[in-house]
């Protein structure tokens, strides 16, 4: 099954600095992907940038043993992380189903109670599961809790 | 020969954005720029509070620091509370400065709102009136009326809105209202200016969190200062936005009778007694 590995260019960011992003379903080797990083391998770096809160950003939003999606994120710090390089990375190590990263699939993945408990914004009306372009209503509560969500992710640590 | 001004360097990452960040407007606190989000098809406002030379390190960086956490704090609050205000997208107080780490200010990135600001769109139907009203007939004179008492009552409501949810905004102008562009525009007026649009409230940079008569009222005050100084033709049609503001939501009686009391003595506050 062919990886769907985008390689995106930040605006903010100098050319040389590559953004690899990849979304992966029905994951299989959660525990051993974990169990890298536990052991410290080099090979599965797992970066968090705020190092006062590594704890708790890993035990809310890391890769857990029963984790089934999972989103991995890698900059290209040297020229030699490549799209291919990371690629080749990511088939040898992940057992799962390569999927499209794109508003579609995240929407079928997004776990709203969980993203509102996460970030405290339980008042919030929920919108439904799936967009719905008969329920403009739908389309604002969607909105309304992803800007609060930006808005908390922002404030964090202030 | 003067030197030709150049803004401060901007702060990290911005040096690197293609393309350039473009300056908006600058004011003695912050600098504005548009600029895009982390997707270059996204449109964001980047508000820079440079640092200032003349103020201790320190103490520069804590004030700083301070408000621009405020800012976005209040921000954030109206946006969970559905206030129509632009959202915060990302920020750092920490201002990471252009060259070196050292301290360039902080920043803010903020939802990009399409649209004009009210100041712009009383001053031109207030241009078109002075030259034309004497050629439209007494129900089409009565319509630009009512078009403007609308607006005024939907401004009313969205301060109503911002009082509500325990945010007080401390300077209110009609240069910190916007009209963000609707889809479809259905003005139909001889003066060609649309007041359609939902009413935004911008530039938070004053705001605080506080849900006293006396704030609240001091904010509905400078407004209706504002618009008499700035849009005399408009003035009249102010008690709209008191009207707007009393159906918005309950409680807000004591409010208005403490507006009459801060019109007899003015914003500020007597020192004396």
């Amino acid at each position: 099954m062919a990886l769907k590995l985008e390689t995106i260019n930040i605006p903010h960011l100098p050319a040389s600095l590559p953004v690899h992003v990849a979304l992966y379903r029905n994951v299989q080797n959660s525990a051993f992907l974990r169990q890298q990083l536990l052991a410290g391998n080099a090979e599965f770096e797992y970066a968090f940038i705020d190092a006062s809160l590594i704890a708790e950003s890993f035990r809310k939003l890391g890769i857990a043993d029963s984790t089934k999606d999972l989103l991995i994120v890698k900059v290209s710090v040297t020229p030699e992380i490549t799209h291919d390089s990371v690629a080749a990375h990511l088939e040898s190590s992940v057992e799962g189903t390569s999927v499209p990263f794109d508003d579609m699939t995240l929407s079928e993945i997004s776990d709203i109670t969980k993203i509102k408990k996460l970030y405290k914004l339980g008042a919030l009306p929920s919108p439904a599961a799936k967009p719905d372009a008969s329920q403009p209503h739908q389309d604002e509560a969607r909105r309304r809790l992803e800007l609060s969500m930006l808005g908390a992710i922002a404030l964090r640590g202030s | 020969m003067a030197d030709e001004y150049k803004p401060p360097a901007l702060p990290s990452p911005f040096t690197n954005t293609t393309p350039a960040p473009t300056l908006l407007a600058q004011g003695a606190e912050a600098h504005l720029y548009k600029t895009v989000s982390l997707d270059p098809s996204i449109p964001a406002a980047l508000k820079v509070r440079p640092s200032k030379p003349y103020r201790h390190p320190v103490l520069d960086r804590r004030l700083t620091r301070q408000r621009i956490i405020q800012e976005a704090r209040c921000l954030v609050k109206l946006v969970r509370e559905g206030v129509s205000v632009p959202a915060v997208l990302a920020m750092d107080w920490e201002g990471q400065g252009a060259e070196e780490s050292a301290w360039g200010g902080a920043w803010l990135m903020m939802e990009w709102v399409e649209g004009p600001v009210v100041r712009v769109v009383l001053e031109q139907w207030e241009a078109w009136m002075k030259k034309n009203a004497a050629s439209l007939d007494e129900s089409q004179l009565q319509k630009e009326e009512d078009r403007v008492r609308g607006l005024m009552k939907r401004i009313g409501h969205t301060l109503g809105g911002l009082h509500k949810a325990g945010v007080v905004h401390g300077d209110l102008t009609t240069s910190n209202l916007m009209l963000r562009s609707p889809a479809q525009d259905t003005t139909d007026s001889p003066t060609g200016v649309s007041m359609e649009g939902e009413v935004v409230l911008i530039d938070f940079g004053l705001a605080g969190q506080s849900t006293q008569d006396e704030d609240r009222a001091v904010d509905l005050y400078v407004l209706e200062r504002a618009i008499g100084s700035t849009h005399p033709r408009s003035e009249p049609s102010f008690e709209e936005v008191l009207h707007g503001y009393r159906e918005s939501h309950k409680g807000t009686g004591s409010t208005l009778k403490r507006l009459e009391d801060v019109r007899m003595r003015g914003r500020k506050r007597s020192m004396i007694g």
